[in-house]
């Protein structure tokens, strides 16, 4: 009886240690992502609850903050060391969150064939290390009426044959001589901020410009104000000298409304439109303005931060969220575009044959990233002063010539932000 | 024949004086009665409604369902309620702590009263952004004692509980100058008599100063209210979790989620009724106040 006390106290220690090891509570991983609309979130929290339910070893408890000072809320949490574990943030901030050590490469711990095999779109890099990676993204598109190509006699663009400039400009001119479409384009130039890089970026790209040099990611002198750049410039304000877009438009349903012709825009209104026109609607790629077309890239991804007690936790639930069968669920549930060709494949819109297949195909083939560069918030607002002073009438050498030392002292002043 | 004349005139001068003031009027009141009449409306309404004077009248099918919408997909209740306690704390003891802190400076004598005076009014050139990162810094690691399940915890932050939008906006260098300036201008008189008669000077500064003052405490509630009703960086600084945030960050967060117009009209048009409340009811002594300052001046 004796000689077996110790036996048996060591096995029922050991039972009750293996007890409790089954019995306890899952590791809490606290998450932060923006409020949006309810399609997202109730796609979110859903996606949340099937990981906490897929295994018992971590848990994620949500938090939501307003999108409009999100980048504040992080900044200030960082500084107060209360960042969450992990995070979503929108993909151009990301080179700033990483320079400024917010975040931890996410590529420590998900695999390189994992990764390879997710869009450009998808990742968020930073000196060629990805910190960010996201399941959606969205496209630049023009919106027209198939009615209206056919009445005036115009081709319909396609992705292998996008409209070239001239085509382009030739459609315009001939809607607005029809006298029917007082302004016949539209770039949604009652939108500033972000939307400046993000929409008229692209078709500065398409000049064969960029909004910096990104070989060195240090200078922005003969990029952003060089020839080519000038004549995007040039090209841009004739849109508005010539009336064929308007400076100052009142609202934001005027292609619903049947106000203009031609909407550049992004794929985000590719279901309000279908609404509206349904079969009539045409879906065209962006123009091809000399050096192909091209969409920006990258929407809101998930990184890991750096005071983060339990990376491998996060890691584990950002890897669940970009399997295919996530994304797709993301895709269907908000209509976003799906930044990996397996989960578009478990799509039924963006599959091939899918009604929205094109927007994919746009973001795989013409995606050119956001300058990855922590100095991006300064471009952004250097590049949207130029473009409104553009459309106000400015001469573009000037307003180019501007922004380009606005960007470059900001830089000097930050020591090139790490590059 | 020529006073006849001007007598002709002064109703076309009358008529235009009222034109001039409803044309002036309608440009003021027009984003407010837009935002109200739009609150009962569709959204397509409201856009067709946009280019004409129907934008700003109760015309066509008005409803509620934006108001409901409101409730059932936000939390406004608790943003609502936590913005009224803590504007309400943040007011009243405002009005407090400053006016008693300018009565010590424009009423009583004592060492350093100058450079105090001073460097207090060297703050109000301080932005609060200047001050916000090293304030928040400070908040997130001052601890506090909390009264949770029944005990008594302490809790090593400030940061997500109402207390840290409450407490760092108490003092205030601008009602503190404001309550000074008004302070100042009534005769010591009042203060010697009172003396004469026993009083202390908090005594004096309760009995005799503040009913004397009312047009400064009305500027001061009102200028205050608006403020912390207003306020917006601070808030989303030091609160991350929904529990503690005000109605600002509350409408913000309403807004991000959601696209249709009529509803974030309804949401704003909640979020004005307070302030509309506190203006009225303060109105005639702001106006007061505004005027003694213009005499002033």
């Amino acid at each position: 009886m004796n000689v077996n006390t110790p036996m048996k106290t060591l096995v029922a220690a050991l039972l009750l240690a293996n007890s409790s090891l089954a019995l306890a509570a899952p590791t809490e991983v606290t998450m932060w992502r923006h409020e949006t609309g309810d399609a997202e979130m109730q796609a979110s929290e859903a996606a949340v609850n099937r990981f906490n339910a897929s295994q018992d070893r971590w848990e994620i408890l949500v938090e939501k903050l307003p999108e409009g000072s999100y980048t504040e809320s992080i900044t200030a949490a960082a500084l107060a060391n209360t960042l969450p574990c992990v995070f979503d943030m929108d993909q151009p901030t990301v080179p700033n969150f990483a320079w400024s050590g917010y975040l931890r490469p996410i590529s420590d711990y998900l695999s390189q064939d994992f990764l390879d095999g997710l869009n450009t779109g998808a990742k968020g890099q930073y000196k060629g290390q990805v910190y960010s990676v996201g399941q959606f993204d969205v496209a630049l598109t023009l919106f027209t009426r198939k009615s209206i190509l056919e009445r005036f006699d115009i081709r319909y663009p396609t992705l292998e044959a996008p409209w070239t400039k001239d085509e382009l400009m030739a459609a315009i001119k001939k809607i607005k001589a029809s006298g029917e479409f007082a302004y016949p384009f539209d770039v949604n130039t009652n939108w500033t901020g972000e939307w400046s890089s993000y929409g008229y970026g692209p078709l500065l790209q398409s000049f064969g410009a960029d909004l910096i040099d990104r070989d060195n990611y240090l200078e922005a002198e003969g990029t952003l104000n060089g020839d080519a750049a000038v004549q995007w410039g040039e090209w841009f304000q004739s849109l508005f000298e010539q009336e064929f877009a308007d400076r100052k438009p009142a609202d934001d349903k005027r292609f619903q409304n049947g106000k203009i012709a031609i909407h550049y825009t992004g794929s985000w209104s590719a279901k309000d439109y279908t609404d509206a026109f349904g079969d009539d609607l045409a879906i065209l790629p962006p123009p091809d303005l000399g050096h192909g077309p091209v969409v920006g890239g990258g929407s809101w991804q998930w990184g890991i931060s750096s005071s983060c007690k339990h990376p491998e936790g996060a890691a584990e639930f950002v890897q669940f969220l970009m399997s295919d069968e996530e994304v797709a669920e993301m895709s269907e549930k908000t209509s976003l575009i799906p930044t990996s060709s397996g989960g578009a494949a478990l799509t039924e819109q963006y599959s091939e044959g899918g009604e929205w297949r094109i927007f994919y195909e746009f973001s795989e083939q013409y995606t050119v990233m956001r300058p990855e560069t922590p100095a991006y918030p300064v471009i952004s607002s250097a590049f949207d002063k130029a473009a409104q002073d553009i459309i106000d009438g400015v001469d573009p050498q000037d307003a180019l010539d501007n922004a380009v030392d606005t960007i470059e002292l900001n830089i000097e002043d930050n020591g090139g932000y790490g590059f | 024949m020529i006073e006849t004349n001007v007598d002709a005139m002064r109703p076309y001068k009358t008529l235009l004086r009222y034109a001039v003031m409803i044309f002036l009027a309608y440009i003021f009141a027009f984003p407010l009665l837009f935002m109200v009449m739009s609150s009962f409306k569709t959204e397509n309404a409201m856009f067709a409604d946009m280019y004409s004077l129907r934008a700003v009248l109760p015309v066509g099918d008005l409803m509620l369902d934006n108001y409901q919408n409101v409730f059932r997909k936000s939390n406004i209740e608790l943003f609502f309620f936590n913005s009224v306690i803590i504007t309400t704390l943040n007011v009243l003891l405002g009005l407090i702590v400053n006016s008693m802190a300018a009565f010590s400076m424009a009423r009583l004598k004592w060492k350093g009263q100058e450079f105090v005076l001073i460097a207090i009014v060297s703050l109000l050139i301080v932005p609060f952004e200047a001050i916000a990162i090293p304030l928040l810094m400070l908040v997130a690691k001052l601890p506090w004692i909390a009264f949770e399940g029944g005990e008594l915890v302490v809790q090593s932050s400030w940061l997500n509980t109402l207390h840290v939008q409450i407490i760092p906006g108490i003092a205030n260098a601008f009602q503190i100058f404001l309550f000074y300036q008004f302070f100042r201008d009534i005769p010591k008189d009042f203060d010697e008599a009172a003396a004469i008669d026993g009083a202390s000077p908090l005594r004096t500064f309760w009995s005799l100063i503040v009913p004397m003052s009312g047009p400064v405490f009305a500027t001061a509630t009102i200028l205050a209210f608006l403020a912390n009703w207003n306020n917006y960086l601070w808030p989303i600084l030091t609160t991350q979790s929904e529990s503690a945030r005000p109605i600002m960050v509350g409408i913000q967060m309403f807004f991000s989620n959601n696209t249709d117009w009529g509803e974030i009209m309804a949401y704003s048009t909640l979020t004005t009724i307070p302030v509309f409340i506190v203006f009225i009811a303060f109105q005639k002594k702001f106006v007061a106040s505004l005027a003694g300052t213009g005499i002033k001046g």
